[in-house]
């Protein structure tokens, strides 16, 4: 009978945990990899307007236009809505050399593509963005998009 | 001097540490995924030119006030209806287009007093300084809209055979597209083409009056 015995061992043994560094370190690095900095501060109220038939934008041929009232701690700008453009406030006039100066830092195969996406707040008058236009018309850089959040349907 | 071994560094706490700097990394991630809609200005054209006569019946009119109320056609109108009423205008295929062919996929009523083909109609858009930029891309969306509609109707009509699976047709076109942009694919591109060509997208933006 003895020899049938099960021999008590006590409990399981201990799953080794070497290899759990390297799983994390993996996880961190995919992190590292697809975290992107913003690279301006808003200085703006952004939010954004809903939209259902969205296109998806591509990152690397992008300029960026914000605009919508300044926000709190930024007040001294007073309350009408203003054009953010990378960190500063610019007016209607500086879209132009603006844009164009930021089309030129960009890779020279898709300077031809550029794409202005304008991040305006919902509750700007639509004024604003089409002084925006007009200025985007005068400085060739005829695509645009609005950005917006998908809305899901219902 | 006796030769000692250097003795092992614990690695017990290497976990905590590659997980503190994940867990911060994970905060301060945002994965940024814009959207929108996409929209070509038109160029400015110093040139002068007789601009083409266009006939009202071949002109959509939509109007936003600064109050954010919609005028359609001169009619009040609320934005649900927008999008059926874009639908039947862009669909009503009363006669032919420039080259003298009628609309032989226009599903719509062929009404005299609505457009001729879709290749005639235009929508032109025109909002209040004032109007809110909401309503002014809800409106947008509304347009855009009712052209998806129309090409997804003739896209299923059309190339259905080769995507069988796919709920919307012209999103998985455009969608294996995207997937290829490297290895092009002419017929996919040809196929994309001839559905724009059917429904062309004509909307005619028209600056706000200064005020």
């Amino acid at each position: 009978m003895s020899k049938f015995r099960k021999k008590d061992k006590g409990g399981l043994p201990a799953i080794s945990t070497a290899s759990l560094p390297d799983i994390v370190f993996m996880l961190l690095f995919f992190f590292m990899v697809a975290t992107v900095m913003r690279d301006s501060s808003l200085m703006i109220e952004n939010q954004l307007p809903s939209a259902d038939q969205v296109e998806k934008l591509k990152k690397d041929r992008t300029v960026f236009i914000y605009g919508g009232k300044p926000s709190s701690q930024y007040s001294q700008f007073g309350s009408e809505p203003r054009i953010q453009f990378n960190d500063a406030f610019i007016g209607v006039n500086d879209v132009k050399p603006s844009v164009l100066q930021a089309i030129s830092e960009l890779n020279e195969e898709l300077q031809s593509m550029v794409v202005i996406g304008l991040k305006v707040d919902k509750d700007t008058n639509a004024g604003l963005v089409s002084d925006i236009k007009q200025e985007l018309r005068k400085a060739n850089a005829l695509k645009i998009m609005y950005i917006a959040n998908v809305k899901t349907e219902q | 001097m006796a030769k000692r071994a250097a003795p092992e560094v614990n690695a017990g706490s290497m976990a905590d540490i590659a997980f503190l700097l994940l867990i911060f990394f994970l905060v301060t991630t945002t994965i940024e995924k814009d959207k929108g809609l996409l929209r070509s200005l038109p160029p400015i054209d110093d040139t002068e030119y007789e601009p083409p006569i266009i006939k009202q019946k071949n002109l959509f009119t939509v109007l936003i006030n600064r109050n954010n109320q919609l005028l359609v056609e001169d009619e009040l109108m609320e934005l649900e209806d927008l999008r059926q009423a874009t639908i039947d205008f862009l669909d009503n295929g009363g006669d032919t287009n420039p080259a003298g062919q009628p609309c032989d996929y226009c599903q719509g009523k062929g009404l005299d007093t609505s457009s001729d083909h879709p290749e005639k109609a235009i929508i032109s858009m025109k909002h209040n300084r004032e109007t809110s930029y909401e309503k002014y891309m809800d409106v947008q969306n509304e347009l855009v809209a009712a052209y998806n509609f129309l090409r997804e109707r003739e896209a299923a009509r059309l190339y259905k055979q080769y995507y069988p699976n796919a709920d919307k047709v012209f999103t998985a076109m455009l969608e294996e597209k995207e997937k290829n942009q490297f290895s092009k694919d002419e017929v996919l591109n040809e196929r994309i083409e001839t559905i724009k060509k059917l429904f062309p997208m004509k909307l005619s933006e028209a600056e706000p009056d200064k005020s």
